[in-house]
């Protein structure tokens, strides 16, 4: 194990699967000799060289739509979109192409790429460039949506999401880059679609993915010391969802909050409790409660932009609503 | 470079296939027979033909939803393609895709596409892996006139030319987008003309001269393959019927219609090969009755083919 931050462990999973696999490529807007916007691919180029890390003009149509072309042509490209905001501009290449190729074409294309993208609010960047914006690829049926919430599940996922012969949705959270963890040294494989227990807890189960993550467990601690203990899961990736051990954590506890940094109405919160409504009715013994950001843009002002974010004491209160 | 003769009656094959397949398809939708959208290439069979004649089974193309005769171009199997039409278990796609959706990997073929302008970053990203490999295979992006107001037209261009990319932009310029005709939707002409702002040749021919595209396309080729980047090949052609069956083209003047079906591809070609001593007119004329038989067959075909089980609605969705 070393410690890493979650972006240089994102950067070591590219790693060892470019130095694994030659079909593996990564592209976007200042991918290269720069780093990255955020950093997260510094160093690449000068590893890998420029026919392997490749600087994109401002051109997120081609980007995604050249990545499905060399998919399905048999590369493994990375593509990075710069901010989750702006997979608005490539929104054609992702819903029509990406995604429905394989279904279409009668299950005889295979598409392994991997969309690298940030999310998150936390840097007074205001509305466009702060959005969390898994639901709408969860809404899409073909692609895969990753979204981890620690270091190592940032390196674990990434090289999973690169193996994998679908299209992967890799959202990364800007504020979480700098966040230091434990992470598995050479070649370390997260399975997408398992769920992970990053707390256990009796009274309550607490779902809470990417930067929620560590506010959920944050709360989670305060909760103990009221007296409360509260069970962190993390899903990991949305699409495929692990509802089975959502389920198995809410048998345990009888009691779910679900806490996402997405704004509430069509939030991906949503379908995980109509999932538990569904399927573990009979499980709970209060209603379940989410803790979103509201249905607005994001503010500005860094008065308002945290008083916009999903906070641990919100997350608290929610709990103890329960109670 | 001129095609020799026995390109030049492959190419008279694959032009008589592609209108025989395309007059059925008529005949098939007006009956009843065929479910969904259908978009016909009647008229426009030498711009897909005289490309395809230069490329190989490892070069690819991207299509269009206009696409059936893309795709017999690059060899695509009438048989399963009739079946597709049909929404049958042994169509291309096992019935889940339909005309606008028809592809076959293995042949190079990404894609037909219900989406205007949506083949051209997928084109250039098929390149990117051409170039990326060191092989000497191209990619060709069929599109339209309409598509080439489409800002995935600019983004593709632009990639494609500052990455030198072995790919072929052929604009199948019919004249109209839907309803709406090139002189109400661009400022320009010739939509040749625009790769100039690329820095890559443009070169505008007669769509419905075979010859003359085969030509550009050769060229074309050749210079992708050289590593010279892409090249913008417009074609004027036109549709001889409306943008899908069942649109009875009211917004076409009857006296333009008329002097484009005097200019069939297909009888000019036949005139060609006659002049050149290349086949007589009877020769011809089997060719082409073969050829219906052949389309009679896939359609029994595909008629004859069993539907697609429900369960499969559930399938492929992702590849394990």
């Amino acid at each position: 194990m070393a410690e890493m931050t979650y972006a240089e462990a994102i950067r070591d999973g590219m790693r060892q699967e470019m130095k694994r696999d030659r079909n593996v490529y990564l592209y976007g807007e200042d991918v290269g000799i720069f780093g990255g916007c955020f950093g997260v691919t510094a160093g690449l180029f000068q590893e890998f060289g420029p026919e392997r890390v490749i600087d994109t003009p401002i051109t997120e149509t081609a980007i995604a739509g050249s990545a499905v072309g060399a998919a399905a042509a048999g590369l493994r490209p990375i593509a990075e979109i710069m901010f989750v905001d702006f997979m608005g501009v490539c929104m054609d290449e992702i819903l029509n192409q990406a995604a429905k190729m394989r279904y279409m074409f009668g299950g005889k294309a295979k598409l392994p790429m991997v969309i690298r993208t940030p999310c998150g609010a936390g840097f007074s960047a205001a509305a466009q460039h702060s959005q969390t914006l898994e639901a709408w690829f969860t809404h899409i049926p073909g692609l895969k949506v990753v979204m981890p919430g620690t270091a190592a599940d940032g390196k674990g996922l990434m090289e999973a999401a690169i193996r994998d012969d679908n299209p992967v949705i890799f959202i990364e959270h800007k504020v979480l880059l700098g966040a230091k963890g434990e992470v598995p040294e050479g070649e370390y494989l997260v399975p997408i679609g398992k769920a992970d227990i990053k707390r256990e807890g009796t009274d309550v189960t607490i779902v809470a993915w990417s930067l929620m993550l560590s506010k959920a467990l944050a709360a989670a601690e305060s909760l103990a010391q009221e007296g409360i203990s509260a069970e962190v899961l993390d899903p990991r990736s949305l699409v495929p969802l692990d509802k089975e051990a959502i389920l198995n954590s809410v048998k345990k506890t009888g009691k779910l909050v679900i806490v996402h940094e997405a704004v509430r109405t069509s939030g991906f919160g949503g379908e995980i409790a109509a999932i538990v409504a569904d399927e573990g009715f009979d499980l709970l013994d209060a209603p379940i409660k989410r803790v979103t950001a509201p249905d607005t843009p994001i503010p500005f002002s860094p008065v308002l932009e945290s008083a916009y974010i999903p906070s641990e004491e919100k997350i608290i209160k929610a709990v103890k609503e329960l109670f | 470079m001129e095609p020799t003769k026995d390109q030049l009656l492959d190419i008279f094959k694959t032009m008589s296939t592609i209108r025989a397949f395309e007059s059925k398809a008529v005949e098939l939708f007006a009956a009843g027979k065929l479910p969904g959208f259908v978009h016909l290439y009647l008229g426009e069979e030498a711009v897909a033909t005289g490309v395809c004649a230069n490329l190989t089974i490892k070069d690819y193309i991207t299509s269009t939803h206009r696409g059936h005769g893309h795709l017999i171009a690059k060899g695509g199997k009438i048989d399963l393609m009739m079946a597709e039409l049909f929404g049958k278990k042994t169509g291309y796609c096992k019935g889940k895709g339909g005309s606008m959706h028809i592809a076959d990997v293995d042949l190079g073929i990404l894609g037909a596409n219900g989406i205007v302008g949506a083949g051209q970053p997928i084109s250039v990203g098929a390149a990117f892996a051409c170039k990326y490999r060191k092989t000497d295979s191209v990619t060709v992006c069929f599109f339209g006139d309409g598509a080439s107001n489409r800002g995935t037209f600019h983004e593709s261009l632009n990639m494609a030319s500052v990455w030198k990319l072995p790919v072929i932009f052929v604009a199948e310029n019919n004249m109209y987008g839907i309803s709406n005709s090139q002189k109400t939707s661009m400022n320009v002409a010739d939509i040749a003309d625009r790769a100039a702002a690329y820095g890559i040749p443009g070169v505008a021919v007669d769509g419905n001269d075979v010859i003359a595209v085969f030509e550009a396309a050769s060229e074309a080729v050749k210079r992708a393959r050289r590593g010279d980047g892409p090249t913008l090949i417009e074609c004027k052609t036109w549709r001889w019927r409306g943008h899908f069956e069942g649109d009875p083209s009211v917004y076409k003047k009857p006296e333009d219609q008329e002097s484009w079906l005097k200019k069939d591809p297909i009888p000019r070609l036949e005139a060609k090969l006659v002049d050149l001593k290349y086949a007589t007119q009877p020769e011809l004329d089997k060719i082409k009755s073969e050829i219906k038989a052949q389309v009679e067959d896939a359609v029994k075909f595909a008629e004859e083919s069993a539907l697609p089980d429900i369960e499969d609605v559930l399938t492929d969705v992702y590849a394990n």
